[in-house]
């Protein structure tokens, strides 16, 4: 491949007295408070597929929100244009539209006295993600996608293997005099093999490795071997009957699982009444063996950061402690809303008012070996996939897609596909009956393997 | 239409810099390169308990660099729009390419006439922000008038206007003015212990008046608070095979999922698509015929041109139950060395483009609806549904009924709770054995996502049945 003619300028340059003179331009148009985010990052992917490079991507952004209010009245505007025009077409507009919005007694900004960061270092960027050379790079991808290829000569064909890496750079400022910034750094090599065998249907899966720094990034071959095991132990797969079964969910399900316990204690859910969980603070919503745990400050963690999208400081938030609710994640309107504390959760993009986000949310694990969980089971399911998103969480009525393997006296036998699993999940975090000890973060959200009693598997 | 002169103007661009940033992608020896300037504005409101919370105006823009050599493709973006960072980008993209520069600039075409399917008089984006308030204020009124049970409501409406200009080292130059609205409605009922929710929404190519004269926001109210109430009432769904019958216009969700996305020529290309190599065969009863038409005037899933430059059309995907080819953008109709249909699509100047559908539905059959139900024996008659998803490589796609009913004895009877309904691609479509009479698209609230990119779609169907699909359910 050619040399380099990507030149770098240090990430987020200029951006915080942007972010600041914006929060100040805008109190000077008539805003009574403001809060200004400012963006930078890179991003470079290269997709490698039967040995050659197919895609190279290579590129950086910036951009610039910003929330107004007029009095009880908020408006929020963005643009990608950094010049005089742009920025200053950004403050007018935000404040002409939050004319047009309706009075609401508790929008504004957090209390000072809750704003600030984490001190200590987080350890969420390396530049090493940036280190190699595209050559280099390529090469990770490629070797990610050989030994996917090389492990069966079922493994027919692909879709290729990847590496990408990403730098982030953010910064808060409001008109309390809060001003943060942190950089994130990320990197992931994957590969996505295509197996088939006799006249069964193609099967593919997938496998990765992320990380912050390359330094912690699996080797691509373990990570082609890998995706070659889990798309081999898909070939052949066929509907089941119709039954009630134990049903054990991998921890790349069971992740989905508990992610539906964070969207159902998000503070907006909450105070809508949009979830089953609404109310229902202090109560026994799950069996006692389970708890929960949202953790912004965990040293590394994808969902780590020192301030939430509000400028308060993360923290570590017990959401379910034995089965017992113990707190909806909330930003500030949402706990004013509430009469509650903000729990640091408030997630702000570009656009728009704050959401709720996680910071690494997972489901404390348990002390089973999961082979042990499958020798208990006679006869069941094992969930390796979720297709769909068949969740009303006004009910708690679940019911997915899934794929995986069936479980005979114990072991792990044939492959199984197109059938659903369905419940509620009011029912199904009561009846969790064992729990992994191999909770392992992949990303913010993560499990341990789960067995779960009373589902209903539906195929033929 | 010739919407050259908005970039022509702002970026201070003539013919001959557009020609040069080409030639430097093309310096290291590509075979295509393409430029793509996106202007985007938007706006979004949004209102809960009766309040407008939420107001938001966006403004990106920026330009992607695209260099095709052979099966490889570069790609670079820049949000800066000043000519060095463009040739940066340029010469980014330019890496993926090695050799000698074999590709001469054709000269630039004057673009042709082209499609105009937007009757907007003017953009809804630059409509004002009162006669919003409006619309979500006379949702709101409307939904909680419907009944005492509903006890909240919200209400969105958001538009955009996209204009893109793509210029090619083939010679085409293509620019448009894409115009986007939508309004949606959100309800949850409440009686005793019993929850539950409803949803409606609707919109397209249009402007504001759209939602003032033809769809107002007492129809999207209207209909969410409808279905919230009643969901009050729904039963365990079944679980297990059995008769389905798929009501008109959204539920052909179903044809997007279970075939759609199997026909994009990329996947067939890389033969990782379940539907590889079945051109000319049987895929679908005889009484099946699916298009993707990306030339229906105002819909949500129109466009005058794709994201390549190239004119979208009416493509036939499946004949009387044959399949008769794919869906293609340049590049796949180059490899593959079939006709490009003009579905060369991205989500923004950031994205490589890639196959998408546009419009895709089934066309109407003979059979009345009613006679449909009447032949069920024991079945579900699904009628609203959430999104779904495909598996495009084993086939198995899987769509959530957000409002059906039980069939027994060719009667509607009891409204059920939502479920996921799964089946297998290649061959759902062979069980088909009625088609209503009775087709109609959705009301354009259509999102498709493929490879982590969003683009606006519309979906259609007449009422139908299939003889054997699996129903998620938990009884």
């Amino acid at each position: 491949m050619p040399v380099e003619t990507q030149e770098r300028i240090e990430l987020g340059a200029g951006l915080k007295e942007i972010a600041a003179d914006v929060v100040a331009g805008a109190r000077k148009a008539g805003a009574t408070a403001a809060d200004a985010i400012a963006r930078d990052g890179n991003e470079f992917s290269t997709l490698v597929r039967l040995g050659e490079v197919e895609t190279l991507k290579e590129s950086g952004a910036r951009a610039l929100g910003l929330r107004v209010f007029v009095g009880k009245r908020a408006a929020a505007t963005h643009t990608s244009d950094f010049s005089r025009d742009g920025i200053e077409r950004l403050v007018s507009s935000a404040i002409s539209l939050a004319r047009a919005t309706s009075e609401d007694p508790i929008a504004g900004l957090p209390d000072a006295s809750s704003l600030g960061a984490l001190k200590q270092d987080l350890d969420l960027y390396y530049d090493d993600v940036y280190s190699l050379s595209t050559a280099d790079r390529i090469d990770y991808a490629r070797r990610a996608e050989a030994a996917a290829m090389a492990a069966d000569p079922r493994i027919t064909n692909s879709d290729g293997g990847s590496f990408d890496a990403a730098t982030g750079y953010k910064v808060l400022a409001n008109s309390l005099g809060f001003v943060g910034e942190y950089r994130r750094s990320y990197c992931s090599v994957s590969a996505v093999p295509i197996a088939q065998a006799g006249g069964s249907a193609m099967q593919r899966d997938y496998w990765y490795s992320a990380s912050r720094t390359l330094q912690k990034l699996e080797s691509p071959e373990a990570v082609g071997r890998k995706a070659a095991e889990r798309t081999l132990r898909r070939v052949g797969a066929h509907k089941v009957p119709t039954q009630k079964v134990p049903v054990v969910f991998d921890p790349m399900v069971s992740r989905g699982l508990i992610d539906h316990i964070f969207d159902a204690v998000n503070g907006d859910a909450i105070y809508r009444h949009a979830s089953y969980l609404s109310g229902k603070l202090g109560e026994q919503i799950a069996g006692e063996n389970i708890t929960i745990v949202d953790d912004g400050t965990m040293v590394g963690g994808f969902g780590s950061s020192p301030f939430d999208g509000e400028g308060v400081p993360t923290r570590r938030t017990v959401v379910v402690e034995r089965g017992i609710l113990k707190s909806y994640l909330l930003n500030t309107y949402t706990a004013r809303k509430l009469k509650l504390q903000t729990t640091g959760n408030a997630a702000r993009g570009l656009t728009g008012n704050p959401g709720i986000g996680s910071g690494n949310f997972y489901l404390q694990p348990g002390d089973k070996d999961p082979k042990d969980i499958l020798r208990d089971i006679p006869s069941g399911l094992y969930v390796t996939e979720f297709l769909g998103f068949g969740v009303n969480l006004v009910t708690g009525d679940f019911s997915r897609g899934a794929s995986g393997l069936w479980i005979e006296n114990g072991e792990l036998t044939f492959p199984v596909e197109e059938i659903t699993v369905a419940g509620n999940l009011k029912d199904m975090f009561r009846n969790v009956s064992a729990i992994g000890n191999d909770l392992e973060f992949r990303s913010s959200i993560a499990a341990p393997t789960l067995r779960i009693d009373g589902m209903t598997v539906a195929g033929e | 239409m010739d919407h050259r002169a908005f970039f022509f103007q702002r970026l201070g661009l003539t013919n001959r810099d557009l020609e040069r940033y080409l030639a430097e992608a093309l310096l290291a020896g590509g075979d295509y390169a393409d430029l793509y300037f996106e202007y985007h504005t938007s706006t979004s409101l949004s209102l809960d308990e009766s309040l407008i919370k939420s107001a938001t105006q966006g403004i990106s823009a920026g330009c992607g660099v695209r260099v095709i050599s052979g099966e490889r493709t570069g790609y670079a973006y820049t949000d800066d729009l000043s000519p060095e960072r463009i040739l940066r980008a340029a010469r980014t993209a330019a890496l993926i390419a090695s050799g000698p520069n074999k590709q001469p600039i054709v000269n630039l075409k004057d673009p042709a006439g082209g499609h105009t399917l937007y009757a907007v008089a003017s953009p809804s984006v630059d409509a004002e922000v009162a006669a919003k308030v409006e619309l979500l204020q006379r949702a709101d009124r409307s939904a909680r008038s419907y009944d005492s049970r509903i006890v909240q409501v919200r209400a969105s409406y958001a538009d955009e206007l996209r204009r893109i200009l793509v210029v090619g080292s083939d010679g085409v130059v293509a620019s448009d003015s894409q115009p986007l609205a939508r309004m949606s409605a959100f309800c949850i009922a409440k009686d005793g212990q019993n929850s539950a929710r409803g949803n409606s929404g609707g919109g397209g190519r249009v402007g504001i008046e759209y939602f003032q004269t033809e769809r107002t926001p007492e129809y999207f109210a209207h209909e969410a608070a409808r279905q919230s109430i009643i969901q009050l009432d729904a039963r365990e769904t079944p679980a297990g095979e059995m008769e389905v019958v798929l009501g008109p216009g959204w539920p052909g969700v179903l044809l997007h999922e279970a075939v759609g996305h199997g026909l994009e020529a990329d996947f067939n290309r890389k033969k990782t698509s379940a539907f590889a190599g079945l051109v000319g065969k049987r895929v679908a009863s005889e009484k099946v015929t699916v298009v993707d038409h990306g030339t229906m005037p105002s819909k949500r899933g129109s466009i005058n041109v794709d994201d390549e430059g190239s004119p979208t059309q009416h493509t036939t995907l499946i004949e009387n139950g044959i399949l008769k080819g794919y869906i293609s953008d340049k590049l796949s109709a180059r490899l593959m060395g079939i006709a490009n249909t003009g579905n060369g699509r991205r989500e923004s100047y950031e994205h490589i483009p890639m196959p998408r559908m546009t419009n895709t539905y089934m066309l109407a059959g003979q059979d009345e609806p009613k006679d449909i139900i009447k032949s069920v024996k024991r079945g579900l008659f699904a009628v609203n549904f959430g999104g779904g998803q495909v598996d495009i490589t084993n086939g198995k796609f899987v769509f959530s009924a957000s409002e059906a009913y039980l069939i027994e004895d060719g009667e509607i009877t009891a409204p059920v709770k939502n479920a996921t309904l799964i089946g297998n691609g290649p061959d759902v479509l062979t069980r088909v054995s009625m088609v209503g009479n009775d087709l109609q698209l959705d009301e354009g609230v259509g999102t498709c996502g493929k490879d982590g990119q969003s683009v606006p779609v519309g979906v259609g169907m007449p009422t139908i049945k299939v003889d054997r699909l699996t129903v998620g359910g938990t009884g």
